[in-house]
């Protein structure tokens, strides 16, 4: 079934419109079995409107989103509150769309180290935890596409990194699709197969150094972000993504640098955005 | 057994309680009160109907509820009114077209006050039959919805994404509700069937940690309401529909005692009082 050809879901030329004005449009992409996509762009740029779009949460006013006969979706919203009156446990919780056996919802509560939580109710957890235990119940469902909007929130920084390095391995154990939406924009594209700006519209697309060099992507986020990103393009063999952000975080640069993998291109726009990132912080 | 009105009465209470429990527990998860009573409200248009068209109350009752609930749904999507507004609105001009309905059937005599109040003690055989069948009915209905509802009672773009069909799952969960209030009407009334539906659910919060627990302790609760209010009714000659409901509030009242109060209260049987006021007020 993975080996099929055939995309998980596609989105073809897809808009919404809300209160006379286009949230999004002219929307084209993918998300093929074993691939993951990042959808980055500021606030409000539409994000996570195709995302639903391509959920089928939302319906396109116009275009055509696709989605594959029973394609098992797991799904990490953005958002998710618990009113007081709803008791729910994590380890219910883990149920919600679907029965899990103990074992696997265990096993995928201790990826994300939530196993002691188990018996908490949701509502009291912190946002860290909650995000985990989002994250926990998507993977125990052993989706064909994994999707998450801003899975990051609440996390802190160092639990950010082992996050994007828990939803590749997670890619590479069920082979399924990973539709990714951040606004973070150095981290998450190390991971990346693909990357999609969207800014009301699809403005640059392809692999991250592509986009990461391209005029429509500096114009959007500016030339420092643009630096930022590209720390990560020799990081593409994932190894590194961890030891690259505590490295600009430190300010320090020469750590964990090997001479040949391409850092010494960029050595210059590390410190640049070592500085750049740590006044941000 | 049967034979007595009072068997009858606490079969048939017992009977709507089970079933308002669960249903409830929905009702307060979704803030769907002022939904509940609109329904309610609306019943008393299907007691005219029923009269006017010479059919069954309860079918009646039934189907007017569900029109009115598909009404609701029209006029959030179109009108520039605020649901609540709406409710409002739905809820007693249906109830005022009611009364002037059945005002101009003058061949009609009604017990106005057994339809707004309920007469639990005036129970058939047929209504108990139809209590429980009716209420087997829409429990197993609900069982087989039950993953998917709750599903979009916590997030509807959750269950929308992996494939519980919210959508359909929320229009049944509607006709539950109608079918739920037009078979307790008669046991407290149009203006109290809110009150059994809620009371029990809001009671068994502070003691459930799960939602499946939550739906029986909240079931339990009102079956427990409806034999307190029951035998209060014959010990105090009070009217019995809002008897029932009263004691719903009393043990809703016992359920958000502080922690200390209710440890008194089992302390006091052993002779040792404490009070620890470390423990929170239940999570």
């Amino acid at each position: 079934m993975l080996q099929r050809t055939d995309s998980l879901i596609a989105l073809n030329n897809a808009g919404m419109v809300r209160a006379g004005k286009w949230l999004v449009r002219g929307v084209t992409m993918t998300v093929e079995p074993g691939e993951i996509v990042t959808l980055i762009g500021p606030n409000g740029s539409g994000k996570s409107t195709t995302a639903k779009m391509a959920l089928g949460i939302f319906k396109p006013d116009e275009g055509i989103a696709q989605k594959r006969a029973d394609l098992k979706i797991g799904y990490v919203p953005q958002k998710l509150s618990i009113d007081w009156t709803l008791p729910l446990t994590v380890s219910r919780f883990m149920r919600l769309t679907g029965h899990i056996s103990r074992k696997e919802a265990n096993s995928a509560m201790a990826a994300t180290e939530v196993l002691h939580l188990a018996k908490s109710e949701v509502r009291t957890l912190s946002g860290g935890e909650f995000q985990r235990v989002l994250l926990a119940r998507a993977m125990a469902r052993k989706p064909e596409l994994l999707v998450l909007d801003e899975p990051v929130q609440g996390v802190d920084f160092s639990g950010e990194i082992a996050l994007y390095e828990l939803i590749r391995e997670i890619r590479d154990k069920l082979q399924c699709g990973v539709l990714l939406i951040s606004h973070d924009l150095h981290i998450v594209m190390a991971a990346t197969d693909r990357v999609i700006c969207l800014n009301g519209h699809v403005c640059c697309s392809g692999t991250p150094t592509t986009v990461a060099s391209s005029s429509e992507y500096k114009a959007l986020f500016g030339a420092r972000a643009a630096s930022g990103l590209a720390i990560y393009e020799h990081s593409h063999d994932h190894e590194h993504l961890p030891d690259g952000r505590v490295r600009h975080k430190d300010g320090s640069i020469t750590d964990h640098c090997h001479p040949g993998d391409g850092h010494h291109d960029h050595s210059h726009e590390h410190s640049a955005d070592g500085k750049g990132t740590s006044s941000d912080a | 057994m049967l034979d007595d009105f009072f068997a009858r009465a606490l079969i048939a209470g017992s009977g709507v309680a089970l079933v308002a429990g669960p249903l409830g527990c929905f009702i307060v998860w979704r803030r769907l009160a002022y939904f509940g009573d609109t329904l309610s409200h609306a019943a008393l248009l299907g007691v005219a109907m029923a009269f006017l068209l010479e059919v069954n109350i309860t079918l009646a009752v039934f189907v007017v509820s569900v029109f009115v609930s598909l009404a609701l749904l029209l006029l959030q999507r179109r009108a520039t009114l605020s649901s609540d507004a709406l409710l409002g609105l739905l809820a007693h001009s249906a109830l005022a077209v009611g009364l002037v309905a059945l005002a101009f059937m003058t061949w009609v005599r009604v017990d106005l006050m057994g339809f707004l109040f309920g007469d639990i003690l005036a129970v058939t055989r047929f209504d108990i039959a139809v209590i429980w069948l009716g209420g087997a009915c829409v429990l197993s209905i609900l069982a087989m919805i039950w993953r998917s509802l709750f599903a979009a009672t916590v997030n509807v773009e959750l269950a929308q994404a992996e494939s519980m069909r919210p959508e359909r799952s929320n229009i049944i969960f509607m006709l539950l509700m109608a079918a739920v209030i037009a078979i307790s009407m008669k046991i407290v009334g149009v203006l109290l069937i809110t009150a059994l539906l809620i009371i029990p659910a809001a009671a068994a919060r502070r003691f459930a940690s799960g939602p499946e627990q939550m739906a029986l302790l909240a079931s339990i609760i009102g079956v427990i309401a409806v034999f307190g209010g029951l035998f209060g009714s014959l010990e105090w000659d009070t009217p019995a529909g809002p008897s029932i409901v009263v004691a719903a509030l009393a043990l809703f009242v016992v359920s958000v005692l502080p922690t200390p109060y209710l440890k008194l209260f089992k302390n006091t049987q052993t002779g040792e009082v404490q009070i620890d006021h470390s423990r929170g007020t239940g999570q």
